[in-house]
């Protein structure tokens, strides 16, 4: 059903945003902001206790604003680019639980354009909200390039549930920065999803487990199409004791080259992390290189990781064709079924949305 | 009706078939015993057309249908259907999604999930950490709601408890009679034939039916003399 929110787009653009999770009816939806190039149209709350506005606005208004702004990166000694325009700011106010998902949207839509935003996420103490952000492009943005950088700040007993949908175009070029530190029992689940053909993506976020029993978990499906290159990792630092960390991650390539890098470092004795990651090659153009690392100084630490790569076993699509299925049909159902919704940490809210972009966006891809 | 004529079978160029005829009409049920390699499992996955399995001479026809070029699915469409001894895992694929593909009746599948015991299965990946015996009633489930009119049914019995045998017994037995359905069966523990009344068993040894007979009557003989006997016997299949 269509709403309101993207009436001034044309149906194609709407569409192409649609498919990036935006619901442009907002009656799954607690919150809704939306960047066109460095155009900002909308930035608003449904409900009390989340604040969200263009960063630049935020900047200007909330003294704290600044405080945070370029932090996280700071933490770990890492610069940042400063020539960004736009971006969103998103507070959730201390104790506020928001049930329904905040959605975002950063889109390009001119040929050529160079989109560079900085955004800001601070999920104050016992906190608790879901962000489903897509990024998308314009049939007419071409050779476009988009630049996000993140900071993510979830303090005490905070819980933050961050879905990422890229759908951008094969002449798409994407280099993602983004840093979570996390305090003490704090969570940040991040879900990833890319199945749409782009040029490029480099992207190796990273989770700073620096408050006790505070944990992180990295979730990605990846589908690499002939002439895409992804380079993307997650990678978490176990700061404080009893902390804890998993990173999942499947990736199917299409005939594209993906890298798959997962990295776990332990800084404090009692942690617990696990590195996951599985990759389907399908044709003989398609190349996956996983690189799983595991790092500590310290001998009280549980960490582990598991990789495997293979193609689409012949025993399995027999036994398919065996139940009435096409060779075509079952090879389909089996990477359907290999980049599974669940194994991202969805709220329940977002499942069935979820799987029904992955079916549009998966059908016809093989 | 499936006619087996003078049928040869390789994997990858070693024989393991020589020359198997054998026939079975509606509503009949084959026991094929024989002793581990002996290629009881090959001429069934030849039947269904799993790839390595080379037909090197001879004819497979099922209901006047010559099954030698036709694909898997192909041969499924026509009606066989085969329960597999090692099933693969399919991760990510639920055993409900192949359930929904195979029947559109959905109170079919909820009552056969509750009469095989698998309705907390439905929503599991197919096999992922099933044991031995969840994996052979998966594998019946999904074989009667695919309603073949020739079942391939490779050690039904084996891994399962004494009481489960009893009931995919039942499951078995009573739609090969509802749908005067045809069988052909492999088993080594016999346990199958207190549910399922086979028609006619052959005993198959070193890729030849050396022995053919009524199936409580073989399977006496095999555990009384072994397979060594069965060698020796060299009678014709009647069909």
């Amino acid at each position: 059903m269509s709403g309101q929110l993207l009436k001034k787009f044309d149906q194609e653009d709407r569409s192409t945003i649609a498919s990036s999770g935006m619901d442009d009816t907002e009656k799954t939806r607690s919150a809704s902001f939306l960047q066109e190039d460095s155009k900002i149209h909308f930035s608003h709350a449904l409900e009390s206790g989340i604040e969200i506005l263009p960063i630049e606005d935020a900047l200007k208004k909330i003294p704290q604003a600044s405080d945070y702004y370029g932090s996280a990166f700071k933490e770990l000694n890492r610069d940042f680019p400063s020539d960004t325009k736009g971006g969103y700011f998103i507070r959730i106010k201390k104790g506020k639980t928001v049930e329904l998902p905040i959605q975002s949207c950063l889109f390009l839509k001119n040929l050529g354009f160079k989109q560079k935003v900085h955004n800001l996420v601070i999920i104050e103490e016992g906190a608790r909200a879901h962000l489903i952000t897509g990024c998308s492009a314009s049939r007419a943005a071409g050779e476009a390039q988009h630049l996000g950088i993140s900071e993510f700040f979830i303090h005490k007993g905070g819980y933050l549930n961050f879905t990422m949908i890229h759908s951008w175009r094969e002449d798409v070029a994407v280099k993602p920065m983004s840093v979570a530190l996390l305090d003490e029992d704090a969570s940040f689940v991040s879900n990833y999803i890319c199945l749409k053909p782009v040029k490029e993506i480099v992207m190796y976020p990273t989770a700073v487990l620096r408050g006790r029993n505070s944990r992180a978990s990295f979730n990605s499906l990846l589908l690499t199409h002939p002439g895409s290159f992804q380079d993307i990792g997650s990678r978490v630092i176990l700061k404080a004791e009893n902390t804890s960390a998993e990173i999942i991650a499947r990736a199917v390539s299409l005939g594209g080259k993906a890298i798959s890098r997962g990295h776990l470092k332990a800084e404090s004795k009692n942690v617990k992390a696990h590195l996951e990651c599985r990759g389907l090659v399908i044709n003989e153009q398609g190349i996956i290189h996983a690189v799983p690392e595991l790092e500590t100084g310290y001998r009280d630490v549980e960490m582990s990781h598991e990789a495997a790569i293979g193609k689409i076993s012949k025993e399995e699509i027999e036994y398919l064709c065996s139940r009435g299925f096409s060779h075509e049909d079952a090879q389909s159902i089996i990477i359907r079924g290999f980049m599974d919704i669940e194994i991202l940490a969805l709220p329940d809210i977002l499942k069935k949305e979820i799987k029904d972009l992955e079916d549009k966006n998966l059908s016809g891809s093989f | 009706m499936l006619e087996i004529k003078n049928v040869k079978v390789e994997i990858g160029s070693k024989s393991i078939l020589y020359d198997i005829s054998l026939a079975l009409k509606e509503n009949e049920v084959m026991v094929l015993f024989g002793p581990n390699g002996s290629g009881k499992s090959t001429l069934i996955k030849a039947i269904m057309g799993f790839s390595g399995y080379e037909i090197a001479g001879g004819i497979i026809n099922f209901n006047g249908k010559e099954l030698n070029s036709l694909s898997i699915d192909e041969r499924v469409q026509l009606g066989i259907g085969i329960m597999y001894q090692h099933p693969p895992k399919i991760r990510g694929v639920r055993l409900r999604q192949l359930a929904g593909f195979l029947s559109k009746d959905k109170d079919e599948i909820e009552s056969l999930a509750e009469k095989l015991s698998l309705q907390e299965h439905l929503d599991r990946e197919i096999n992922l950490g099933f044991s031995g015996g969840e994996m052979k009633r998966a594998e019946l489930f999904q074989l009667i709601l695919q309603k073949p009119r020739l079942l391939l049914l490779d050690e039904p019995e084996s891994g399962v408890d004494i009481e489960n045998i009893s009931i995919m017994g039942k499951v078995l037995s009573a739609y090969l009679k509802e749908y005067r359905a045809q069988a052909l069966i492999i088993t080594h523990t016999g346990y199958i034939l207190d549910y399922v009344d086979g028609n006619k068993s052959c005993v198959m040894v070193d890729g030849h039916i050396s022995c053919s007979g009524k199936p409580r009557e073989i399977f006496k003989f095999i555990q009384e003399n072994g397979y060594d006997k069965c060698r020796e016997c060299k009678c014709p299949v009647s069909s």
